[in-house]
């Protein structure tokens, strides 16, 4: 009751004004049968401690990787967040604000997104981004999408190796709109004609970079788009940029937000300027005010549902403001020399990984190239399943296992030297 | 000025020969505020009485343009896209597209200029 | 000697040119990338060995970011921030996105390291805290609708829409109804509704409910016709001009007789909540916004969570993953296990740290806090509309739900927009109403004050609507087309930004 800052002497001075003597009254026009006989079946109001604690028992039964040795990526990375990004997300006037539909009164937001969409833009290599989008894989099905209406096709071809759960939020995307997909398994002459989009996704789900040029010389034959997907934004700190690309999206969760689970998280969507206005979801632009003061909004929204109703190019209307901030905030800290070095540390965290647990009998990579998370293939006749099963029962989430022998292990900058050799041992120690 | 006809969507038609010459009046033109960006067709598409073939948009909305004539879009004046301020109703500046008809009753159908002032005035 | 010393010694303060529009309080912030370069970032980080590449490329060159000092950065984004306007610095009456009070106890516990720091592919047996969570909310939403199918993994409530008409079509497919293909969906709805039954394949069907604001047997009869080509409705209820739909047991039925499913955007649930479930009179399936209902902040426009609630019968089309208990043991619906659901809609489980701020928010409130919640929610929409009837016209008859809905007809007359009272307000010090919505009225202003809002505070609004009405029947137009002149800046050129699009920064 702590959030009703209504006194019962103000309750019926208002029933008053109204002419009501029952609250009941205002809802008059409610069948019956919809009322709740009494109260819910749920539990009454509970103090805030009360609520902690109960909150903090859920928590306590699960294994966190904040104090357990923890090296599980496959598309959500568990990386350091500067202490001054949650004391900026958690002020007031970014936590409690609206989308910034009343511009003279959310500069502060407008601007962040602009300086997000201009971060975005510049990492990824394109010459626009939106303000954000759910996550990563609804970004790849929205980009499915627009290169359709691009291209007026309805076929979309999946290059490599795309995390599973891209390809199945995609794959609904197109179910909703008749569309077809297939694989290309790799290789670029395998594209068809009348293909929409190629999506290609580097580091591909197993961890390996891709080139993206001979990519780029199908599409264009084809007459077809190149969508890149990303789902480690970090690796962009080291890896060249994909700006031949004609979309660029994927998840930008690494830098800035927590993993809670699995949301929420960051998507990011770039692309090129002419298509702007096939672009889903939310964009904010310069622009003067009355006194010819430079200032934001957000624009080109006749693309969005308000306006344009059933002929919207996205159903989305929310972007990931707050996870935009605090990606803005963590990437204005690590600057251009602070993400470069970022990327650099989990790459050589990799490589000494990689060392590591290739010096067990049997174990090797099943790529050679890697940036943070790299492919073990396990000795025959192992099960990388019973495997992560085995490690999780003594609290260490070791990895995920991609498929029957094949073990996803991912390393940031928070593994140690002790961290990663105790993993060896335990893998050395389980198989 | 008899040649100008007037559709109940706001498009004007100007019918030269075989040829209409499609804008919008000045009523959508209010009714539509500051434009910001016009989505043009391509010339050589066919499009039949009643589909849209153009959309403008003004900062807080989006309207598709109707043909009243079926044909085959001859013409599209992309001087629009750069000069918003030139879609108007004006014949030589604000036309949208020119259609080769196919069914020249079509646009006689139409409302002429006086039919079309007293329709708005009903609407206002 | 201070620097102020130095300033009245040596300068003449009239005359001096001073880079920005900072005064007193009032700051002028550049962008990050205007800022003087730093030779080192704003974090510390160890130097990177130099080991040679196993990439397969080179190292990145220049990427363009800036680069500035920890002090520098926390700065900006502190002035950034005094920008804004949000529930925590004044009454937000914005109509159909419930701006209520966001505890901050939801964030704490959403920051628990078991909560934030655990990953969605761990081994279940690592996260039964977070299953059970998932679980117990699922429970939690499916008592309050009186829908006991729940579907956690929308991330918005448009994505909730989506998945919600997906159900109903995935409904359809499998009960061989192809012939099945339009929505019915009022001209008052959500601009979403459209939106999302295109993307679901159906043809649109508009019910008009201009005449009263509400959809009429009558009208919905005729939309119907004889039905047989009718997949559904999507009604918002309480509805977009604040009404409940009187009829809707009525035209529920026909709907239900025709074969049809009802899809209830549940927007408006704030009004409903802990009193009333939706279930009880006839929703089939319904989206609820846990960032407007259950108090999970805003954020600047997200992130939000959009959880369906769905009848027993659509329980098998919903998207998957579900969280199931066995015995004492949670876990999520594996691969295959239903194949009737309708797809996968996003990545993972959902917006879990969402579901922890709002299982939070309900376990605060209980049974007896939430049916207050409803009640003062409504009880302030109507002192609000009671109180403004003589100022503002009433284009329907009450009462009201949860939301006040007044026109700019009086004002107009006048020379005064909707526009002009939103941002008359804002010069007060208050943030508007939602304005032009919903659009089957001109000039509408939604208001709704939610119920965490005093009736002090309201009636200061009530005093500033009074004070800008009296001004605009004093037609003092040319100052009401210069608000807001407080504000942080003024009234945006929005056509120059949307006819020439700057969408990033770029060095000149």
């Amino acid at each position: 009751m702590r959030y009703l800052p209504q006194t019962n002497a103000a309750r019926k001075e208002m029933m008053e004004t109204i002419g009501i003597s029952n609250v009941d009254e205002l809802f008059c026009q409610v069948p019956d049968k919809a009322f709740i006989d009494g109260k819910a079946n749920v539990p009454d109001h509970k103090g805030e401690l009360e609520v902690e604690r109960i909150m903090q028992s859920y928590a306590d039964q699960n294994v966190d990787a904040l104090t357990n040795r923890f090296f599980l990526g496959a598309g959500v990375y568990f990386h350091h967040v500067p202490a001054s990004v949650d004391y900026i997300i958690q002020r007031s006037e970014f936590l409690t604000a609206y989308t910034p539909y009343q511009p003279e009164i959310a500069q502060g937001t407008l601007q962040y997104l602009f300086e997000f969409q201009t971060m975005i833009a510049q990492i990824t290599g394109q010459e626009v981004a939106n303000a954000s989008l759910y996550d990563g894989a609804t970004a790849m099905g929205e980009a499915a999408l627009m290169a359709m209406r691009i291209t007026r096709r309805d076929k979309v071809c999946y290059a490599n190796e795309i995390h599973p759960q891209y390809v199945e939020v995609t794959e609904t995307y197109l179910n909703n709109n008749d569309a077809k997909s297939y694989s290309a398994k790799e290789d670029p002459s395998n594209i068809e004609d009348d293909t929409a989009c190629v999506i290609v996704q580097s580091p591909d789900f197993f961890g390996k970079p891709h080139a993206y040029d001979a990519w780029r010389k199908a599409c264009d034959e084809k007459g077809a788009l190149l969508v890149v997907v990303i789902n480690e934004i970090v690796s962009l700190g080291l890896l060249p940029a994909p700006a031949d690309a004609d979309i660029v999206c994927g998840e930008a969760q690494s830098i800035g937000v927590a993993m809670s689970y699995g949301g929420p998280h960051l998507g990011f969507f770039a692309c090129r300027q002419k298509y702007i206005r096939q672009m889903p979801g939310r964009v904010c632009g310069e622009t003067i005010d009355a006194d010819g003061k430079r200032g934001y909004v957000l624009t080109l929204s006749t693309r969005e549902q308000h306006i344009r109703r059933e002929k919207a190019t996205s159903n989305i209307c929310t972007n990931q403001g707050l996870c935009a901030l605090a990606f803005t905030v963590h990437m204005a800290l690590l600057g251009e020399d602070g993400f470069k070095d970022l990327a650099r540390i989990n790459h050589e965290k990799a490589c000494q990984l990689a060392d590591s647990v290739t010096s067990i009998d049997g174990i090797s990579l099943a790529n050679d190239t890697f940036f943070n998370e790299i492919a073990v293939k396990l000795p025959a006749g192992k099960s990388a399943p019973k495997l992560v099963q085995d490690l999780a029962d003594q609290n260490i989430i070791a990895g995920y296992a991609a498929n029957e022998d094949t073990l996803l292990i991912a390393v940031t900058e928070i593994a140690t030297e002790g961290g990663m050799k105790a993993l060896t041992e335990a893998i050395k120690g389980a198989l | 000025m008899s040649n100008i006809k007037y559709t109940e969507d706001h498009e004007w038609i100007k019918v030269d020969g075989d040829t209409a010459w499609i804008g919008i009046t000045t009523y959508a033109r209010h009714a539509l505020g500051d434009l910001v960006y016009i989505e043009l067709p391509e010339t050589g598409r066919q499009i039949a009485k009643g589909d849209d073939f153009a959309v403008v948009e003004s900062v807080k909305a989006a309207s598709e343009i109707y043909t009243p004539v079926t044909g085959e879009i001859v013409e599209v004046n992309d001087n629009l896209q750069d000069n918003m301020d030139d879609l108007k109703e004006d014949i030589d500046t604000g036309w949208i597209v020119k259609v080769k008809m196919t069914d020249d009753s079509e646009a006689s159908a139409l409302m002429d200029k006086a039919a079309y002032d007293s329709f708005v005035e009903g609407l206002e | 000697m201070t620097n102020a010393a130095a300033l009245n010694d040596n300068m003449d303060i009239d005359t001096m040119e001073i880079q920005d529009d900072t005064r007193g309080l009032h700051y002028d912030e550049n962008l990050l990338y205007e800022k003087e370069r730093c030779d080192r970032p704003g974090v510390d980080l160890p130097p990177p060995e130099g080991t040679p590449l196993r990439t397969g490329f080179e190292a990145r060159g220049d990427i363009g970011l800036s680069q500035v000092s920890e002090p520098q950065v926390v700065r900006h984004f502190v002035r950034l921030s005094t920008k804004n306007y949000s529930i925590d610095s004044g009454f937000f009456p914005l109509g159909s996105c419930t701006m209520k009070h966001n505890p901050r106890i939801n964030e704490k516990n959403a920051r628990i390291a078991g909560f934030a720091h655990i990953h969605p592919m761990q081994p279940e047996s690592t996260v039964q805290g977070a299953l059970a969570v998932m679980h117990d909310l699922q429970g939690w939403l499916a008592e309050l609708t009186g829908l006991p199918g729940v579907c956690l993994t929308p991330a918005a409530g448009a994505h909730g829409e989506l998945a919600g008409v997906m159900t109903i079509a995935r409904a359809h497919e499998l009960q061989g109804n192809t012939h099945k293909k339009v929505m019915l969906v009022p001209d008052s709805a959500h601009g979403t509704n459209p939106a999302t039954a295109a993307m679901c394949g159906f043809d649109i069907r508009v019910i008009p409910t201009k005449e009263t604001g509400r959809v009429t047997v009558e009208a919905f009869k005729e939309a119907l016709g004889d039905g047989n080509d009718v997949a559904g409705m999507m009604v918002t209820n309480p509805n977009t001009c604040g009404l409940f739909e009187t009829d809707i047991a009525e035209i529920v039925d026909l709907l239900h007789d025709a074969g049809g499913y009802f899809y209830c955007d549940g927007a408006n649930f704030n009004a409903l909540v802990g009193k009333i479930r939706p279930g009880d009179f006839g929703v089939d399936v319904m989206h609820l916004n846990l960032h407007k209902t259950f108090s999970t902040p805003h954020g600047g426009g997200g992130p939000g969570s959009g959880p369906i609630c769905v009848a027993e019968s659509l329980r098998p089309y919903i998207p998957s993953p579900l969280v199931l208990k066995e015995g004492d043991t949670y876990r999520l619906e594996r691969d295959g296990e239903r194949e009737t659901q309708c797809g996968r809609l996003k990545g993972f489980q959902g917006q879990f740290g969402m579901h922890v701020r709002a299982l939070s928010y309900m376990l605060s409130h209980g049974a007896d806090g939430l049916k207050q919640v409803s009640e003062d929610a409504v009880l302030n929409a109507n002192y609000i509309q009671a109180s403004l009837k003589d100022d503002f016209h009433a284009p329907f008859e009450g009462p009201m739900m949860h939301e006040a809905l007044f026109t700019e007809k009086y004002q107009k007359e006048h020379g005064v927009t909707t526009l002009d009272i939103a941002k008359g307000l804002i010069e007060y010090g208050m943030h508007p109403m939602t304005v032009y919505f919903p659009l089957v009225v001109n000039g509408a202003m939604l208001i709704e004050p939610t119920e965490t809002e005093g009736k002090d505070a309201i009636d200061r609004f009530i005093d500033v609507m009074k004070k800008l009405a009296a001004d605009a029947r004093n037609g003092d137009v040319e100052k009401f087309h210069n608000y807001p002149q407080s504000a942080p800046t003024k009234r945006l050129d929005e056509v120059t930004a949307a006819r020439q699009p700057k969408l990033r920064w770029s060095e000149a």
